[in-house]
This record gives structure tokens, sequence and C-alpha cells, in this order.
């Protein structure tokens, strides 16, 4: 695990690292990660409903925002994804080199009605709305995004 | 990935070939916007061919669903999966844009 390895998860015996990889701060190397890690995701016989809307948006959301406001897009600067897969649960680990962010103020409600034409403000919303849990933690050198999903 | 856009009468069909992300959302948008500039209106985005759509994708749609409007044009979307109807509901965007099952009803509804 990248950090804050919960009990719970190292309790679990049946914990798999479906995916472990390091990218540049490329929007380009976005799709194609996040087809590899759904692919996984099939292959793990997950939920088709998961692994074709859940995971490759919330993912997407994860990296976008490691590539471009994490690392601010510096191409020196790398985003490292990690997928662990367990009995009960899927965990999605995006790592940037930034300082972080406070998630709920960053998080808005796009569907108010004062929201709802603006151009950004729905990555945190979606990732939010598609995981079972959401969570950001790091030191002033790195920024983790944990994304959990539970297997239904 | 790629985008392409004929004349159906007189409107620009687009159709989305693949996803909708942060990395090809520019393109859309500037093949849209360049339409629009030589004095397109009615403007149908046919997404049978995509499977998901991130924020920044629904952003562009956004905004250009409002300079369509400012010029007088009109959107239509047509053939989401259930997974973009999803996403569109999550995000009340489905109150925002005209939505057809079939590029067919999309096209008799301009």
């Amino acid at each position: 695990m990248i950090a804050g390895e919960s009990d719970e998860r190292a309790r679990d015996t049946h914990v798999r690292v479906a995916f472990d990889r390091l990218i540049p701060s490329d929007v380009r190397e976005i799709e194609p990660i996040v087809e590899q890690v759904t692919r996984e995701c099939r292959v793990l016989a997950l939920p088709a409903r998961q692994c074709a809307l859940n995971v490759p948006v919330a993912l997407t959301e994860a990296l976008s925002n490691a590539i471009l406001r994490g690392n601010r897009g510096a191409r020196d600067k790398q985003v490292r994804v990690r997928a662990v897969v367990s009995d009960t649960a899927l965990v999605l680990e995006v790592a940037d080199e930034g300082t972080g962010f406070d998630l709920d103020a960053c998080t808005i409600d796009p569907t108010s009605p004062g929201n709802l034409e603006r151009e950004d403000g729905r990555g945190l919303f979606l990732m939010r709305s598609l995981m079972d849990r959401v969570e950001r933690f790091g030191d002033n050198a790195h920024n983790v995004v944990r994304l959990t999903l539970n297997r239904l | 990935m790629s985008f392409s856009i004929k004349k159906q009468g007189e409107i620009c069909v687009v159709d989305v070939e693949g996803q909708l992300i942060v990395g090809n959302r520019q393109e859309l948008k500037q093949k849209v916007l360049d339409e629009l500039e030589k004095g397109e209106k009615k403007f149908l985005i046919d997404f049978s061919q995509t499977g998901y759509i991130d924020s920044s994708g629904l952003g562009v749609l956004v905004s250009l669903s409002k300079k369509i409007r400012e010029q007088g044009g009109e959107l239509r979307l047509a053939n989401l999966n259930d997974d973009l109807k999803t996403l569109f509901e999550l995000t009340k965007l489905d109150t925002l844009f005209q939505i057809a099952d079939t590029r067919e009803r999309a096209l008799e509804s301009f």
C-alpha cells in the first residue's frame, strides 16, 4: 500500500494488487491506463456496471486532478496508480507530487441551480457519487486520493 | 478517439467515436465552435459509440450548449447508453439538455 493501510484491509486474506504503474503527467496517459484498470476489473469479475461506469469515470477524475492540479502538468513529475482488489472491495489509489487539497472544501454541488451551467466543478462530485468512499491523505511532498468501491 | 461532423439537411451531426474526456474535449469544442462561427445553428451530438464521459467532457457540453443558445441555435444529444444517462441524471444535466433516444428522433425534434 502507498500509505495508511487500514487494519480491515490488512486482515483480508484475499487481497491482490491488480495494477501498479507510474505514469508521466500527461492527460493523454489517462485513457490507456483507465482501459487497463477496467480490463483487470472485468477479469476479476467485478459487476459490469462498475467496470463500465463507476471505475472508469472516478479513476479518470482522480488521474485528471493528479496530473493537472497536483502535478500542474509538469512532465518531470509522476503519478502512481494502484488498484487493489479483495473479496469485499476494489481500492484505487492515485498519488501525485502535489501538496494536496481539502476534499470537503473543494467539493461543490454541481446540481444546485446556481452551479448547473458551470463548466467545471463536477469532478469530485462524480468521484464521491460513483464510489462508496473517497479519502485523501499525504504530506507536503505527496498527495494520495483513495477510492473504495464495495463489490456488490 | 475522434469526432466527425457531417451535415444532414440544415443540422450539423457530430459523431463522437470513443470516450469524451479531459484529453480530447477541447477538440470537440473547437470543431463545434468552428461550425458555429461559419453560421451553423442546429447541432446534434450522437454518443452511440461512447462508453463514458468525464466531468470535463460534461463541462464542454454545458459550455457549447450556452454558446449555441447565445447565437440563437439549438443543441440536441442522442443515443446515450444507460451509463451515460446515469451520469446526466446524477449531475442533473438531463434537465439542461434535450436528449433523444435515437438519432432519428433527435433529427425530427428540431
